[in-house]
Parts: structure tokens; sequence; C-alpha cells
């Protein structure tokens, strides 16, 4: 008997018992539904912040005043900062960068951040300021929508020249074109609006509602502080990072007269970190899902198990005509397996819907992938023969006289 | 050589013993039973219950291993066969008629006289047609797509018989396929029995009804386990003239009943 002759049989008789065969899927399609839309979830989680981490700047260390405890991206300032961390120092380590003498590193920038008010004529609004460095679209991946970032040359001169955020130019002037050009106060510091920021947030926090001035302006006519709050490394690739880690670990110590100074922050560490705990949550969620898919197989044999039952005397009359051993249990292999094949198929489309509603009603991101479908359906076939053997085995092994005269 | 292979009986059964032994007890179905059965030949297996007549056709058609003794199918020795050359002797040597559960009542009379041929390997055109000629020859031609409930019992034997037949088998062994049929039908398929018979096929048939085993042409009686008589039947009975008998007593009830 060929496989086809015996894909046949297996499928009449499952679809002379409909309701039973839909029922025994319906573990199946439960089970691979639940893997599939929990392992969209999970992916689309971990692609969500990875996405907004790569938003923030790639390839970038942070170099902040005082110690960080041992947590990834939870910094806590020393009692008092090293008045040594100012814009000098920066100045110095940016030189020596020019010079080549700390290889691999492509920028370097500062930062500054204060709240104040930002004014025009009678409209005004509470705003970060953040005094920084004219490569500070670069290093961010953050950019000018109109208008343009200040340069070098303004910075040099602490000129008062600001940028604003998106959204701080619409409340000030309704569309950031009309922005341009105009003169804003920040405090009692009279500024001319150069550029107005694309729109761009992080985490869910609007990031419009900054405005950028040069940092020297920053600390000379609004804060009058000398010391400066971050210094951000950014390097060629991610690989570099380490290497550069080290050499500015040398510079940093030395400057600041030890190494509990500062601090190092390390983007990819982040990234690296959250992209392991987002792929254990996955795989925890597969994991738990998995076993209404064992269960959903468990269902499977139990059938399997009773229908052997129920069709003992038929099993009898196929051997007396013929049916080697090898036959029946390939038959009652094909019934099971197509039962849980068909509930993966199934499961998968439900998976994927079901992933669909949950971005639509929730703010979580899914994401289906290809490769999680299909070991989903690879399972959920393996799980039909693996419970299908045992009670196909039962079959074909069945004594025929016995059977046939099963009552 | 073929001189030779007609000499050698299609069945040949050499002091067969079946034991089933439990705790405590000990069952002999078959004591050292021997015979032949030659090409052709139509035999009935008579006895009451219990005499083993059941036993001997399991091991017949080889669902059943008999505890001691031979047993030859054209020469060859089967008892020694293993799982797979037994399903395969049962396949293309051996047509199985039971007395009841003849059929797979999901399938259509076409697709349970298919089986055989299936699990035998052969190709769907040819199955067809081969199932469609043997259909006709029960005369079911026009039954071919219903199901075992929607025939009568005297049909459903004749989809058997068919189904016995599909792949030209050395044996056909019925067992008891009367046994649920009221005369008439009884009748009709000891005739598809009789005209097969004729036209050279091997049949041995257990019954337990004299009127039936007549219309074989030998007897073999058993009792305990014991064969204790192989007669020829001189007085064979033919379906024809009995099913002729029947319509004739049918129309004097009629008659009867008329007036």
């Amino acid at each position: 008997m060929n496989f086809y002759e015996s894909l046949r049989t297996a499928l009449s008789s499952l679809t002379a018992n409909k309701l039973r065969s839909i029922l025994t899927m319906l573990g199946v399609i439960i089970g691979v539904a639940a893997v599939v839309s929990m392992v969209s979830l999970g992916q689309g989680t971990r692609m969500q912040i990875t996405e907004q981490i790569g938003e923030l700047g790639s390839n970038v260390l942070t170099v902040v005043p005082g110690r960080t405890r041992p947590r990834p991206g939870m910094a806590v300032q020393a009692a008092q900062p090293s008045r040594d961390f100012n814009y000098q120092m920066y100045s110095d380590l940016k030189h020596m960068v020019e010079e080549e003498y700390i290889p691999d590193i492509i920028r370097v920038g500062s930062e500054i951040n204060s709240s104040s008010i930002v004014t025009f004529q009678r409209e005004n609004i509470r705003s970060t300021v953040v005094g920084t460095t004219p490569n500070y679209p670069d290093i961010q991946n953050f950019f000018p929508q109109t208008g343009r970032f200040f340069t070098s040359f303004e910075l040099e001169n602490a000129s008062r020249v600001i940028v604003l955020g998106k959204t701080v130019a619409e409340e000030l002037f309704g569309t950031s074109t009309n922005a341009l050009g105009k003169n804003v106060r920040v405090g009692n510091v009279s500024f001319t609006i150069i550029g107005v920021m694309e729109p761009k947030s992080a985490f869910g926090r609007d990031l419009g509602d900054r405005v950028f001035v040069p940092i020297t302006t920053a600390q000379r006519r609004l804060t009058g502080v000398r010391t400066i709050q971050s210094i951000t490394v950014q390097t060629a690739t991610a690989a570099d990072t380490r290497p550069v880690t080290s050499y500015i670990e040398g510079f940093f110590t030395r400057r600041l007269g030890g190494d509990d100074q500062y601090s190092i922050i390390n983007q990819q560490d982040i990234l690296d970190t959250i992209d392991q705990v987002t792929g254990t949550v996955t795989l925890l969620l597969a994991g738990i899902t998995g076993i209404s898919l064992l269960v959903g197989g468990i269902g499977i044999m139990n059938i399997m198990l009773v229908s052997v039952t129920e069709r003992t005397r038929e099993i009898g009359l196929r051997k007396a005509i013929g049916a080697r051993p090898s036959d029946i249990m390939t038959q009652f292999i094909i019934e099971s397996s197509t039962l849980s094949g068909l509930g993966g198929i199934i499961g998968i489309m439900l998976g994927v819907l079901g992933s669909i509603v949950i971005s639509r009603l929730s703010d979580m991101t899914t994401l289906v992938s290809l490769e999680s479908a299909v070991i989903a359906f690879l399972v959920a076939v393996g799980v039909g023969l693996f419970f299908g053997i045992f009670p196909a085995r039962r079959a074909s092994r069945l004594d025929p006289i016995t059977a046939l005269r099963y009552e | 050589m073929k001189e030779n292979q007609l000499n050698v009986p299609v069945i040949r059964i050499d002091s067969i013993s079946k034991v089933y032994r439990g705790e405590g007890f000990e069952v002999h179905a078959l004591r050292e039973v021997s015979f032949n059965v030659e090409k052709g030949d139509f035999v009935a297996v008579m006895g009451p219950s219990g005499s083993g007549k059941s036993t001997l056709l399991n091991i017949l058609g080889c669902l059943d291993r008999p505890t001691s003794g031979t047993y030859f199918i054209e020469g060859e020795a089967v008892s020694k066969l293993n799982e797979k050359a037994l399903a395969r002797t049962r396949n293309r040597r051996i047509g199985f008629v039971f007395q009841s559960f003849n059929l797979l009542p999901r399938l259509t009379a076409f697709q349970n006289v298919e089986l055989p041929l299936i699990y035998k390997g052969i190709g769907r055109s040819t199955r067809t047609e081969v199932v469609r000629r043997y259909l006709g020859a029960v005369g079911l031609a026009d039954r071919m797509e219903n199901r075992p409930n929607q025939l009568s019992g005297g049909q459903v034997q004749r989809v058997a018989i068919a189904r016995a037949l599909v792949n030209e088998p050395s044996i056909i062994l019925a067992d008891e396929p009367t046994g649920n049929l009221d005369s008439r039908s009884g009748e009709e398929v000891m005739k598809i029995f009789q005209d097969f018979n004729d036209q050279g096929k091997t049949i041995i048939l257990v019954t337990h009804e004299d009127d039936i085993a007549r219309h074989a042409r030998r007897i073999l009686k058993f009792r305990d386990g014991s064969l204790i008589a192989d007669e020829v039947v001189n007085e064979r009975l033919r379906a024809d003239d009995r099913i002729q008998e029947i319509e004739e007593n049918e129309h004097v009830q009629e008659a009867e009943m008329a007036q």
C-alpha cells in the first residue's frame, strides 16, 4: 500500500468523524496559536527596544562624572562632581582625538542640561535647554528638519543662537518655518532661532520639548557653571567601543585623579543586556505556551487510542484481507499527524491574527517571524507523529482473530 | 512441470493440532487433523459449535498458527512464514467471506472490493476495471456507490464474495456466509459460490446447516477437534433449483392469500 493510498484512507476516516476530528485539532490549534502570538509579542518587544536604543545613537560611549551602580544605564552622580570634569577637559580630549593620539573615535561631544522657560512675545513653555557641541545631530542621530544646527564658529564665540525642538516650535509659533529667524528668550537672554529639529521620541518620551544652544553659550550666559554633565564618544563600529573604552579610561583616570570619579556607559552593553532579557522572556513565553501544545498532543493520543479500540474489527478485517502491520501503522500515524498538521496550519493563521489584534488593541509591538511559524508547525506535526506512534503500534499489533471477534 | 503443479493439492493439512493453554486448563481445539483439498473442489466443513471448525478456518486463513503439524498452500509451507509474509499470503492466496461485519461501513461497495487490490499495490485504473468486473459478476453493477447500510444482507455478502475474489486467490474461505440471511438470499449467495466453483475456483465453506452443506461437492465433519467423516455429496443441491422452488412456493402462498 503506497503513501497516497494510506493518506486517502486516513483522510476518509477523519472526515467520517468530523466533530471529533475538529475537537481533537482544537488542542493543537490553541497550542500553536498561543506559541505563535506569544513569541511574536516577545520578538516585537525586543525589536522595539533595540530600535529605540539604536535611535539614541549607535556606537556611543557616554562618560559622566561620578560612579554608577552596577546596574545598566542607571547613573548615580557622585556627591560632589569633580571640578575638572569641565569644558577644558572636553577640548583636550577632542584635541587628542583630532591629533589621533586616541584611535578609532570619530566624534567627541559634550552636553550640559538645564531646565528653563522659553518665551516668545507672550507665549512661553518650560523646556530642557541642552548645551552641546555642533556634532550632536550626528552622534545622537537626531537632525534639524528646517534651518540648521549651530557651527563650531558659533560654539567658539558662544553665540546666542538656538535650535528648537519640534514641539517647542509648534507651541510658540504654530509651524516650524514661522520660527526661523525670530528671537526667543531663554530666561533673560535673547537667542536667534536658526533651526527646528525633526520630530523624535525615545522610549515613548517626546524629545521635541528640548532646545539646543552651544555648550559655551549655556555655560557663560545661562547657568554660569564651569563643569559639564557628560562627554559622549562615538566610534566607527560597535566592535570599536571596547578598545576605545580602555583608551579613554586612561585619559579620564589621569585627568580626574581616580577611576571612581567618572563612569563610562556603553550603549552596546545596554543593548546586549536588554537583548538577553527579552530573549529569555520570549523563550519563557514559548516554553509556557509550548506546554499547551503538549497537552494538545496528549489529546490526540487519547483520541487515537479510542479510535483504535473503536475500530478493532476494522483493523481485523483489513488484516484478514492482507494489510501488513506496517500498513495499519502508517494509516494511524498519518491520521494523527494529519490532525496535528492541519491543526498547526490553522493555529498559525489564528496566531498571526491574534498578534495583529494584540498590537491593534494595545501599544505593544508584535513581530511574526517566518521562523517561529515554521518551527511551531514542525513541532505540531512532530507532536502528532510522536503521540500517534503508541496508538498506531497498538493497532498494528492487534491479533486479527481477536480483532474480528471483538464486539 | 505444469503437470506436476496440477498434481499438488491447493491445501495440504498434515496432522495439525491446536491447543489453547491457560492457567489450569488445556483445550484441544484440533487433534491431529489431516486432509487435502484439490484445485476446483468445493468443501463444506460441518460440526457443532466447539468442534474446532472455526479454529480450522482461522488456520487455513493464515490468521492463526497451529500448535503442531504443517500446512501447505500450493506446496508452500505457510506455518513457518513471518507476519509480513502471512499478510501477503492472506492478500494473494486467500479470499475471506465472514458471517457478519464483512464490509467497512464507511466505504462504498466499490471501495470495499477495491481494498485487497490496494494492499496488493495495484494501480488505480486496473483496480477500477477489476472491481467493476467482479461486482458485475455478483450482480451488483448498479450498487457500486452504495454503502453497506444501503444494501440488503444478501447484497452485502455478494459484495464480500466479490472482494474475496478480486485478487484471484487460490482458495475462498467462507465462515457461515448464509448464517444471517433468509433462505432466498442464502440460496442466491450459494448460487454465486456454485457458479464460481463451476469456473474452477476452490471454495471451503464452514456451516452447520445440512441444506447449505449439500451445495458443496464434499463434506468434512468435525467433532471435538477431530475429523470424523469425509464424504462426497451424492445428491448435490443446485441453488438454481432451490431458488425456483422458493419462487414457486411464494406464488402458491400468494395465490392462497388471494383466495
